[in-house]
């Protein structure tokens, strides 16, 4: 090893210290903790090695629920944010009057507190003895009848939970897109309206593919986020998610480690790196995918 | 197709909204460019050219005044339905389309009767490459070519939906020296080609004197000349077309018309036999300057620079605005430089005098025989 090269090495030292300490160990250990059968952790003996935890984890019905839950939550909330984001965004970048307020009207929840955010839709959706609720109001005004979304049908509860994450996500996309879009440069749509170019045309010809990089990344951080969800499954539904059939994927390895069923690392360990290899695959077919569709200038 | 300005006038609102006063970008301009012709709207940054070019183009609306292509009223006209061809400063070419793609674009844009077969379109994106000679890069990006091929692709664009009338903005700005000098010709060429009415913006003189049929000099907004490269130069209408045009600048001195005679300073350079007493800015062209041990003007010399051909003398004069006076001069006319004082002789045809506080040009006439010396 030259002299340089060792010189390039202390100085990635430190960082490759806290990678290793705080990424590389934990993962690591993961795995092992997943592989461990009949793990204890009070007393910190186990069986031995094997695959157990995982069939345990998959044959567990809280834990498929949590699978289908998630799967439901990324398919419908992926692509309609993204979409309702790119319209928010395009209409904030035609606008003139009172941009900027809109603008900031449109990021704020971003700046809210998500427990807060919860709060307001239980204000809006939950049936209490003393109001049907805010949106109850609304229906029963248009002559249906009400719906409790809090502890009613699954289809309703499912419904608050993407309409949540879906208000919740969009602020950060409007602002990526509305920057996107404010950087294409104007002499593209010069250029456009002087070859006569119709309005339609322009989006899907030259606005969508100028801006094809920022939509495929928040596509790309889009299901890894909503794959993560579970804050915002407590923000309505409280901490018991397993009771009201809302738990999500992290949420079950959050309840296997420290739920009231808690204390059994390896199965969270488990679910944990199923979880994994789902996100690592979705993301590689997305970017399977964004070879063929994404510009790069 | 011959283009009509008439009183064209753009007026902004001004952006600090403390004044209520409009900014004037262009200001009634009035102008008639025979078919045919390239024309160079020239002056600095913020004299109004760009914003004619865009009302010529469609893609601003004047605030008064009317444009004609030929009989054609187009005022009104949105960019797309007054035939028009648009090369932008930074070309505009679409990053993910291919050359071909991107001179197809205009040309898939039609609807209706208008629309054309694969084939033709095809065919007529071809032919406008092999016009710019880029024929063989069909299938590359813009991203994988230089500044040059980008340029003419951005030509062939804007020639394929065959244009009455071809508009581009700083065409040469991005290009490297010797690529200007190469594009400039090929701009030239493809105009002398098609025949198509074209006009181009620029801030750089020598590039709109050395193509252009005819140019127009522009200040904050106000014609200040319009004529043939050459006529401009010879003949500037006002001390900012003089100053503007030529490389080095001319040669400014505070000076005095007295009995008849031009003084710079306390030298007499030149009979002036129909000119009144009056305080004037003399402005003489870097090779109006001669060096002449009878010379009328003695300058302290600075430093003699040889350039080959030429040699570029740079001088001190009391009289003179500004740091040096700089003039061309034959390099076999070269003073030796072992005296500290150059004595010039002044051309006279590349005199002119304005008044001082306007800038307006002061007109004589030549005395008959030096103007016959000087044209020899």
């Amino acid at each position: 090893m030259d002299k340089n090269n060792r010189k390039a090495w202390l100085y990635l030292l430190p960082a490759l210290i806290f990678l290793g300490i705080f990424m590389v160990y934990p993962l690591f250990d993961v795995l092992v903790y997943s592989l461990e059968e009949g793990y204890n952790s009070a007393s910190q003996t186990f069986f031995g090695y094997g695959i157990f935890n995982f069939s345990y984890v998959l044959r567990d019905p809280y834990f498929l629920q949590a699978v289908k839950n998630t799967f439901i939550l990324v398919i419908i909330t992926v692509p309609l944010s993204t979409g309702i984001a790119l319209l928010i965004s395009l209409g904030l970048h035609s606008i003139k009057p009172l941009k900027e307020l809109f603008q900031t009207i449109y990021f704020l929840p971003y700046v809210t507190n998500t427990l807060a955010v919860g709060l307001v839709f239980m204000i809006l959706f939950k049936k209490t003895p003393y109001t049907d609720g805010f949106i109850n109001l609304i229906i029963q005004a248009f002559g249906g009848s009400s719906v409790d979304f809090i502890e009613g049908p699954y289809w309703a509860k499912m419904f608050v939970m993407c309409f949540y994450t879906i208000w919740v996500v969009l602020p950060f996309k409007i602002l990526i897109l509305t920057s996107a879009l404010a950087s294409v440069n104007p002499d593209y749509y010069k250029a456009a309206r002087v070859d006569g170019t119709g309005s339609f045309r322009i989006f899907t010809r030259i606005t969508l593919p100028m801006i094809s990089p920022m939509i495929f990344y928040l596509v790309i951080t889009g299901f890894i986020g909503a794959f993560k969800a579970y804050s915002d499954e407590v923000a309505i539904f409280g901490t018991d998610l397993n009771a009201s059939g809302m738990n999500t994927i992290v949420g079950y390895v959050y309840d296997m480690l420290y739920g009231d069923s808690g204390g059994y690392p390896s199965y969270a360990s488990a679910a944990a790196l199923i979880l994994f290899a789902i996100v690592l695959t979705i993301t590689c077919i997305n970017l399977l995918a964004s070879r063929k569709t994404v510009t790069r200038s | 197709m011959k283009i009509i300005l008439k009183n064209l006038t753009k007026r902004y609102p001004n952006r600090n909204r403390k004044i209520k006063e409009d900014v004037i970008a262009v200001n009634n301009f009035d102008f008639e460019i025979p078919d045919g012709e390239l024309i160079g709207l020239l002056g600095p940054s913020g004299c109004g050219k760009s914003t004619t070019l865009n009302m010529i183009c469609g893609l601003e609306q004047p605030t008064e005044g009317k444009i004609f292509f030929g009989e054609d009223d187009v005022t009104a006209l949105p960019p797309e339905n007054r035939g028009v061809g648009m090369v932008f400063q930074s070309y505009a070419l679409y990053p993910h389309l291919t050359v071909r793609q991107n001179i197809r674009f205009p040309l898939e844009n039609r609807k209706g009767k208008e629309k054309l077969s694969n084939e033709e379109m095809d065919r007529m994106a071809e032919e406008a490459a092999r016009m710019v000679q880029i024929e063989n890069l069909m299938d590359r990006k813009p991203g994988e070519m230089s500044g040059g091929q980008q340029q003419r692709v951005a030509i062939a664009r804007a020639l394929v939906k065959r244009p009455r009338v071809l508009l581009l903005d700083e065409p040469l700005s991005n290009l490297d020296a010797r690529l200007r000098l190469q594009t400039r010709e090929e701009i030239r060429r493809i105009q002398k080609e098609t025949g198509i009415t074209t006009v181009f913006v620029t801030h750089d003189q020598e590039e709109a004197m050395s193509i252009s049929d005819r140019i127009v000099v522009m200040e904050v907004g106000v014609v200040q000349q319009i004529g043939r490269p050459q006529d401009v130069y010879d003949d500037p209408a006002n001390l900012f077309v003089a100053k503007f045009l030529g490389t080095p600048a001319v040669n400014l001195f505070d000076g005095r018309v007295e009995k008849r005679k031009v003084y710079v300073g306390e030298d007499a350079i030149l009979e002036v036999p129909d000119v009144p007493d009056q305080p004037v800015t003399v402005g003489i062209r870097p090779e109006g300057f001669e060096p002449d041990e009878q010379g009328s003007l003695p300058c302290s010399l600075i430093s003699v620079e040889v350039m080959g051909r030429d040699t570029s003398v740079v001088a001190k004069h009391p009289a003179f605005l500004g740091e040096q006076i700089r003039t061309i001069i034959d390099s076999d006319e070269r003073p030796d430089g072992k005296s500290d004082v150059v004595r010039f002789r002044i051309r006279p045809n590349k005199v002119h005098l304005f008044v001082p506080e306007t800038g307006e040009r002061v007109r004589f006439t030549l005395p008959r025989k030096e103007a016959r010396i000087a044209h020899i």
